[in-house]
């Protein structure tokens, strides 16, 4: 972790109204580093994570990003054309029901190949190579490329939406819920698989969940977040093993231990 | 016609659409919205490209209406007729002789002039909507040009069909900027908008959109590198008039399964065959040479 961290957020807040979605959050992201975002329904996670995605303007505070080319920029300060631009190429947004990342009507294949034709390739033969080889690298048989989405499972479509993520190379990805609708076996290995990606390409992670053991799993540090506003934050055992905040002391007894 | 202004709309309604003309012009194909007006026609039956002849008809004009590149269809005929009852201008079925050109579905053969306006009906205008349902989010997908997911469609094609098997209403980019359906002409037909002296006019009346392609204007069909745009070609050529390169109709002859194939643009078909050409099976469709449609 050396050099200067790829996403910094200083003071994000963001209200519906009256009501607080998030307040004043503010934390740096290193590359490499997968930061997790953990607490119950309605604390703001997931106001959070789109804020930080650019999908949500914030009320006040910045999002400052580490591009490729140009450093640091604000991203609520840069052009619509560049910051969509920097969303479908250099960042990946995982979402929790994959119907909303994925294009239901086309092939396996195309929603893989999306990103790399919207980006400009224009090579038939070489979207199909990089298609298939991303179909392996989730996992999914690679005679599936040409069938529709809704012909595969949960988990499936799961992995299929983070290759259709990971194909344009992003450094940073967001995920809410990743593993959210999945059956346990499953989720474990989608976990695995995660786990593997995000340390072969060195990506930055900022994941969402209500699930400590993914955040386990998956996380190297922690945001525990309650009614809006960052309670806790530590390297995740640091967090699970000793919660000092009487709310994460709650969350983590409230696991079932079978 | 009494009672009526000329050419059916009133005066303000063509002044209007003559604006969205002008717009659409100065922005090669961009899809200028108009208050498109009820027609006494159906939507889908060329409610949009009635709207535009009838903005940019003079008196001194000649209107050919085709209609898959015949004049003797239904559609052809009655909006033909209309505009000859409502303007009183001369009416042609010749290519070579018609100011403005209304179609649907297909270009003529015969290359159009500087002097010449081909006007299209259009059912649907905006190429991206089979992937993205929203207004909003097509619009701002023109206004930043994000045009990659076109391509996710032709994508589909290779890979269900070994090749871009999208026969008509061929995407292409115009000028370099914008998107644009064709309408529903075959690809055939897609080369011959590129750098055409005439100005080509489309106008959607149901979607209520008008654009343009600008005289000289480049427009290119999108394609692969390893899957280029190509045209469709045939092992046969025209049965009446014996032509190789012009879009031909399959047409069933008899009650035997048989059939043959003829020029769909049947005033090139009748010049050709006019001037001597003669193809295989001249009478197949019981028109001896001399009688063929002028």
């Amino acid at each position: 972790m050396t050099g200067q961290p790829l996403l910094r957020v200083a003071g994000v807040t963001r209200r519906y109204g009256t009501r607080i979605g998030c307040r004043d959050v503010t934390f740096d992201l290193w590359p490499g580093e997968v930061l997790g975002i953990v607490g119950e329904s309605g604390s703001g996670k997931t106001t959070l994570l789109k804020c930080l995605s650019a999908q949500l303007e914030p009320d006040a505070g910045r999002i400052v990003y580490a591009t490729r080319d140009d450093g640091p920029q604000d991203i609520f300060a840069l052009s619509e054309p560049r910051r969509r631009l920097l969303a479908r190429t250099d960042w990946g947004i995982v979402h929790q029901h994959p119907v909303e990342g994925l294009r239901m009507k086309v092939s396996a294949g195309a929603n893989v190949g999306e990103r790399l034709m919207a980006v400009g390739a224009r090579h038939y033969g070489q979207i199909r190579t990089s298609a298939l080889d991303w179909l392996g690298r989730v996992e999914i048989p690679r005679d599936r490329i040409d069938d529709m989405p809704r012909t595969f499972s949960g988990g499936m479509l799961q992995r299929l939406q983070i290759a259709r993520n990971l194909v344009s190379q992003p450094r940073l990805v967001f995920m809410d819920e990743p593993t959210g609708s999945l059956d346990v076996s499953v989720q474990a290995r989608l976990l695995d698989l995660l786990r593997g990606l995000v340390a072969d390409l060195g990506l930055s992670v900022v994941v969402v969940t209500h699930d400590l053991a993914v955040a386990r799993l998956l996380a190297h540090r922690l945001m525990v977040m309650r009614a809006g506003s960052v309670v806790e934050e530590g390297l995740t055992d640091q967090v699970l093993d000793d919660p000092q905040h009487p709310y994460t002391q709650l969350l983590v007894a409230s696991i079932l231990h079978p | 016609m009494d009672g009526y202004n000329f050419a059916y709309l009133d005066e303000q309604t063509k002044r209007m659409i003559r604006r969205a003309i002008l717009k659409a012009v100065a922005i090669p194909g961009y899809q200028v919205p108009f208050a498109s007006r009820e027609m006494p026609l159906p939507y889908g039956w060329g409610t949009g490209g009635i709207q535009v002849t009838a903005a940019i008809i003079g008196t001194a004009d000649v209107l050919k209406v085709i209609d898959q590149g015949a004049d003797d269809t239904t559609n052809a005929v009655s909006i033909r007729r209309f505009f000859a009852r409502t303007t009183g201008v001369a009416t042609t079925e010749r290519t070579a002789e018609a100011t403005i050109v209304q179609t649907r579905h297909r270009i003529p053969e015969r290359a159009l002039g500087a002097d010449q306006i081909i006007v299209f009906q259009v059912p649907i205008p905006e190429p991206l909507r089979w992937l993205e349902p929203r207004e909003t989010e097509t619009r701002k997908m023109h206004a930043l040009a994000e045009y990659g997911a076109m391509h996710v469609k032709l994508y589909e094609d290779v890979a269900r069909h070994g090749r871009i098997a999208t026969a008509y209403d061929y995407p292409v980019m115009v000028s370099g900027r914008y998107l644009m359906r064709p309408s529903p002409i075959p690809k055939f037909d897609n080369p011959k908008m590129d750098r055409s002296p005439a100005l080509q006019l489309f106008g959607a009346g149901r979607e209520k959109r008008i654009y343009a392609v600008p005289p000289w204007t480049a427009v290119v069909s999108l394609d692969f590198e390893d899957h280029p745009f190509e045209v469709q070609s045939w092992d046969q050529c025209c049965a009446l008039c014996g032509a190789e390169d012009s879009f031909l109709d399959e047409v069933i002859v008899d009650d035997r399964g048989g059939r043959i194939y003829v020029c769909s643009d049947s005033d090139h078909c009748g010049e050709r065959r006019a001037a001597g050409h003669v193809g295989p099976q001249p009478d197949a469709l019981g028109q001896p040479v001399e009688a063929a449609p002028r």
